[in-house]
């Protein structure tokens, strides 16, 4: 019964302690960075939510799989994790392809049951297999191509971090064009307010689905590329990621993208206080506790349709 | 299949002893001889923990497979009903078998707290519910210096007796504690299969909102089902902290705990009467045995094979081994 390699431990000392304004600034912009990053991944999800009221319980796992290509595409062909958000994006695109050809299409309509435990089965596997071949070890980009700390207003920001959400949210604002303003997009977004709608007006609601997942997978493919930067490479690295997720979803609204960035950022920003101000220990709990109010309190997020 | 079981059931009462009364008997016939005929402690201590899990597993199918409340969080119980009966024995010297009660007692009024808000919400919200709590009680756990924090509790060894609730000579007792616990759940489940209660619950899984417009009181039942549910799984806490007389917040309250509970129900058949004490009959040896064949617990052979099995019952066969030996006889 041992953990699932987890960071959590107590620091007694540091309990309760109030941070400079120093700190906490430094802090907050840590938190936006990383929030910029959650929304990306959290985007993935959400848009699958939408499209077919499933959640994917293995998307901490794709994104796993989206970091360890590109460690892999670092380490055995020397090609930085920035250069293979390509390469990432792509086989992410065809794992979310075959996931949905091979077990979403078969449980939609499915008992609930059946929808959680598929794709929560294929999360256990996925993290399982990864420790298999590639061994539970920490792993790590050892000299990306940006990497160091700089200056920005008097404030230390990590470059690789900086790289990292600014080019989510680009990655983000792509996504939003995408479903917006093009006439797939607009398909998509069809075929989640009412399939049989969709299906009537002569769209291919299946094509629709399987564009949807490989779509949602690219998202953690490219998050997972540009984390692979600066963040270490683990089996049970996605499990984090996608807790995290589920709770920035929830908060901006299940199926809501544009909420999926505000929450990502909020949650972002959230973790960082509630270690500073609480413990570091106690962060977790912050967010999780957000979660339990938002569901309980205001269902459908601060973003949400229903 | 509900409608299945209940004919099958009806087909053996006219038959007297059909195949089925045969094959209970002999079954319950083995489960008593086992420690008299395996002697090595491995052996026992294999046979406990699968009817540990068993327990569990079965007190999580009353809540998920019958009610259709899929919770991701069941650890939860584990470790309040293991916590309960060990604190106030080591703080104020409380007796085990007091203890094990008042661990059940918590655990169910944890369990009304939970469920009077959280059973709101449908489906995937519920489930992703469970496991925020799951984690947040796992971390106050370790943050809590009165429960030993991340240390964890060592209980004091005592000479070995019943009222103790130690036998540290042999696994011999330990075996027949935790083998009534699995029969008692099993029979709670068997009983509530067959009464007002099972169709009140199957009601609520296939449709609440149907089941509430007919008549059934859709939230009082939902909390009952998971009132049993917890008492169960705080009884195995329990028998769990004086077993090993060492318990921390990692080995009783993780998520994988919960997963792995969840895992065996629905690999045996979920919603089934026997599915739980199947699956976990199958499952535990399983593990074991690949952890002999590939060695260590960090290979994590046995994770491939649950999670690869979860997925493909989950999609192909729901109603998981015992639906598909149920489908293999009716041929």
């Amino acid at each position: 019964m041992g953990s699932a390699g987890r960071g959590l431990h107590p620091r007694f000392a540091s309990m309760f302690t109030v941070p400079t304004v120093d700190v906490l600034v430094q802090g907050i912009i840590s938190g936006l960075l990383m929030g910029c990053i959650y929304a990306l991944i959290a985007a993935g999800l959400s848009l699958i939510f939408g499209l077919m009221e499933i959640v994917n319980f293995a998307h901490g796992e794709f994104l796993m799989i989206g970091m360890y290509t590109a460690f892999w595409m670092y380490a055995l062909f020397a090609v930085d994790p920035l250069l293979s958000v390509p390469i990432c994006a792509a086989v992410l695109f065809v794992v979310g392809v075959l996931v949905h050809k091979g077990i979403i299409r078969r449980i939609l309509s499915a008992p609930m049951l059946a929808q959680i435990f598929a794709t929560f089965g294929l999360g256990i596997f996925l993290r399982a297999m990864a420790q298999f071949l590639w061994t539970p070890d920490f792993r790590q980009v050892s000299n990306p191509l940006v990497q160091g700390p700089v200056r920005l207003f008097g404030i230390s920001v990590g470059l690789p971090q900086l790289v990292a959400s600014l080019a989510s949210l680009v990655a983000f604002g792509l996504l939003y064009w995408f479903i917006t303003h093009t006439e797939t997009g607009a398909a998509l977004e069809a075929t989640a307010q009412d399939r049989q709608a969709a299906a009537l007006m002569g769209i291919n609601t299946e094509r629709m689905f399987t564009l949807g997942w490989g779509i949602s997978s690219a998202c953690v493919g490219v998050a997972g590329a540009f984390l692979a930067s600066f963040f270490y490479v683990f089996p049970y690295v996605g499990s984090l990621f996608a807790l995290l997720a589920y709770v920035i979803v929830a908060l901006g609204g299940f199926g809501s993208i544009p909420g999926s960035l505000v929450a990502g950022i909020l949650i972002g920003v959230i973790e960082v206080l509630a270690g500073l101000l609480i413990a570091p220990a106690f962060k977790y709990v912050a967010v999780f506790a957000i979660y339990l109010v938002v569901v309980l309190i205001r269902p459908q997020g601060l973003f949400g349709k229903f | 299949m509900a409608t299945a079981a209940a004919a099958e059931q009806g087909m053996g009462a006219r038959r007297g002893l059909g195949l089925g009364g045969i094959v209970f008997i002999v079954l319950v016939a083995a489960a008593l001889a086992f420690p008299v005929v395996f002697r090595l402690p491995y052996h026992r201590d294999l046979a406990i923990r699968i009817l540990l899990y068993a327990t569990m597993a079965q007190a999580w199918n009353i809540l998920a497979g019958y009610c259709g409340q899929v919770s991701l969080g069941h650890a939860v119980f584990f470790g309040t009903g293991a916590y309960t009966a060990s604190a106030l024995q080591m703080h104020w010297g409380v007796n085990p078998w007091i203890g094990l009660i008042a661990g059940v007692a918590v655990a169910v009024a944890l369990s009304q707290g939970i469920g009077r808000p959280c059973f709101r919400l449908r489906g995937h919200y519920f489930a992703i519910a469970t496991i925020a709590i799951g984690e947040i009680i796992h971390t106050l756990a370790i943050n809590w210096d009165f429960i030993g924090g991340a240390r964890g509790l060592t209980l004091p060894i005592k000479q070995d007796s019943l009222l103790a609730f130690q036998f540290s000579g042999s696994k011999f007792i330990y075996y027949y504690i935790v083998l009534a616990l699995m029969a008692g759940c099993f029979l709670v489940t068997w009983h509530i299969e067959r009464s007002r209660i099972g169709y009140y619950l199957r009601a609520i899984r296939e449709d609440a909102d149907a089941a509430q417009s007919v008549g059934i009181p859709v939230a009082k039942y939902k909390l009952i089902a998971i009132a049993i549910s917890a008492a169960f799984v705080a009884m195995g806490g329990t028998f769990y902290a004086q077993y090993t007389l060492y318990l921390d917040p990692d080995s009783v309250f993780p998520l994988s705990l919960s997963i792995l509970v969840c895992l065996l129900a629905v690999v045996g058949g979920v919603g089934t009467l026997w599915g739980p004490l199947v699956g976990t009959a199958l499952m535990i040896p399983l593990s074991e045995w690949t952890r002999i064949q590939f060695g260590g617990t960090g290979s994590g052979v046995d994770l491939i094979i649950y999670g690869g099995l979860l997925t493909t019952v989950a999609v192909f066969q729901p109603t998981g081994f015992v639906g598909l030996v149920r489908r293999w006889r009716r041929r």
